[in-house]
């Protein structure tokens, strides 16, 4: 216990920064994912031959590769990148991206794939006779989408995403390995100082556990919220 | 883009693919024999066996795979009896290390898989069973459990397919599978867009089979 003291002696605020550091993540990928999933949604639904396959692509390429080698590519090519970028708007010197947007944008990009996944599912149980009456009614595109499919999409996507939660939480901890000091990086100091790996890593363990079952107990709240009849 | 470096890195990467599909395979096989046992308990009626059931998977499937291979490598052995014991043989070993929580991992998995499956089935095949005179025994092995793992199927292979992508942080513990070289690779060469390619290219083959082996079973056993 006296390992977990707050202040110099312990480890107890450190795990506790580094607790709010993986929800941060988790919170800031989760919203990076809806963007994506903004995105290749509308392109998987598409009509379109070519627009369709650069959605399937997306959702094909990144489920079916490790998550670990997705940050590999951004921790090491993500800089090199943006300074391509830059290079060609005329500015010309290093830049280095903070470890928590690279990061939460690895972590953004797995989690908006599985995300695409529940809207296009969600968007394609809604009943065929929603979009026929939208159309019938005359109703303008952006009435439709916001007003009809939308709230009904939500409401289908809701325990799906809690998965994709869960399973963005569990991912952040693979960032450890570009730097960032979440709670699986903080452990591994800790653990290194300390010698004590077994203890570090089982209390890093439980962290984890209480941020699911935390949040389980939130998201069902919501989806009491959102199973209501209408 | 360096395509001389693509084609010197595949046959590393594809010497590297071998340790995957050895971690893969071995960690599928003891993770379906625990995944099938720890079901069984689950469906027990016996409150402690069940909830010990519902224990291991709820820690397992609520904790990152990663902080589940770090504690049986780096903190097992912390414990003085196991470093003495002859466990000490395989728990040094990160290739077994990785074996065990893979396996343990995917085993938690399993189980939910195919408990949901167990509880699934019609009931009147097993009341089809017993009013044909057969035992409990033969009825568990020769109906519930063939029609479980038909049923278990789709769920079974995504799981393979997260096992495959799970397989990836043995890289972690030091051992050299297909993203470990890649990560080699990547750091030596400063080259990561390439190196991407090529190993992804790799894992999304390994998953575009699995997917259509899996399908293919799918199809043979419909009903």
């Amino acid at each position: 216990m006296e390992l977990l003291a707050f202040g110099n002696t312990g480890w107890g605020d450190e795990l506790f920064l580094a607790t709010l550091m993986t929800i941060a993540v988790s919170i800031t990928a989760m919203i990076i994912g809806f963007c994506f999933a903004l995105i290749f949604t509308p392109l998987k639904l598409s009509k379109n031959k070519f627009l369709n396959f650069i959605g399937n692509s997306y959702t094909t390429i990144i489920r079916g590769v490790p998550e670990l080698l997705v940050i590999y590519l951004l921790f090491f090519g993500g800089s090199g990148a943006v300074m391509y970028v830059a290079s060609i708007f005329g500015y010309n010197k290093y830049i280095e991206i903070n470890a928590f947007i690279t990061g939460s944008f690895a972590i953004g990009i797995i989690s908006g794939a599985y995300s695409t996944e529940v809207f296009r599912g969600a968007i394609q149980s809604i009943d065929k006779g929603q979009f026929e009456a939208s159309k019938v009614l005359g109703l303008k595109k952006p009435v439709h989408f916001f007003k009809v499919i939308m709230p009904q999409m939500l409401r289908l996507a809701v325990p799906n995403l809690s998965n994709v939660w869960q399973i963005t939480l569990k991912d952040t901890s693979l960032i450890s390995v570009t730097g960032l000091v979440e709670i699986m990086r903080q452990s591994y100091i800790a653990a290194g100082s300390t010698r004590d790996p077994l203890f570090f890593y089982s209390f890093a363990a439980v962290l984890y556990l209480l941020l699911t079952f935390l949040s389980m107990k939130l998201i069902n709240k919501l989806e009491i919220k959102y199973r209501r009849g209408y | 883009m360096d395509l001389e470096l693509m084609a010197s890195s595949f046959p590393k990467l594809l010497n590297a693919t071998l340790v995957t599909l050895k971690l893969l395979s071995l960690s599928l096989i003891f993770g379906l024999i625990l995944g099938l046992f720890f079901a069984i308990l689950r469906l027990n009626k016996n409150i402690i066996l069940n909830r010990f059931s519902y224990f291991y998977s709820y820690i397992f499937r609520g904790t990152p795979l990663l902080v589940q291979i770090f504690i049986i490598y780096f903190g097992l052995g912390q414990i003085e009896f196991l470093r003495s014991s002859f466990l000490w043989i395989i728990l040094k070993e990160p290739y077994w290390c990785a074996i065990i929580a893979f396996s343990l991992n995917t085993g938690a998995y399993t189980s939910e898989i195919l408990r949901s499956a167990f509880e699934t089935i019609n009931k009147g095949f097993i009341e089809a069973g017993d009013s044909l005179g057969i035992s409990k025994k033969i009825i568990f092995y020769k109906i519930q459990i063939p029609i479980a793992i038909r049923q278990s199927l789709p769920a079974y292979g995504n799981e393979i397919i997260l096992m495959l992508k799970g397989t990836s942080l043995a890289s972690t513990v030091t051992l050299m599978d297909l993203t470990g070289v890649a990560k080699y690779i990547i750091s030596t060469t400063f080259k990561p867009i390439e190196v991407f390619i090529v190993a992804g290219g790799i894992y999304l083959f390994m998953t575009f089979i699995i997917h259509n082996f899996i399908r293919y079973l799918e199809k043979k056993y419909s009903y």
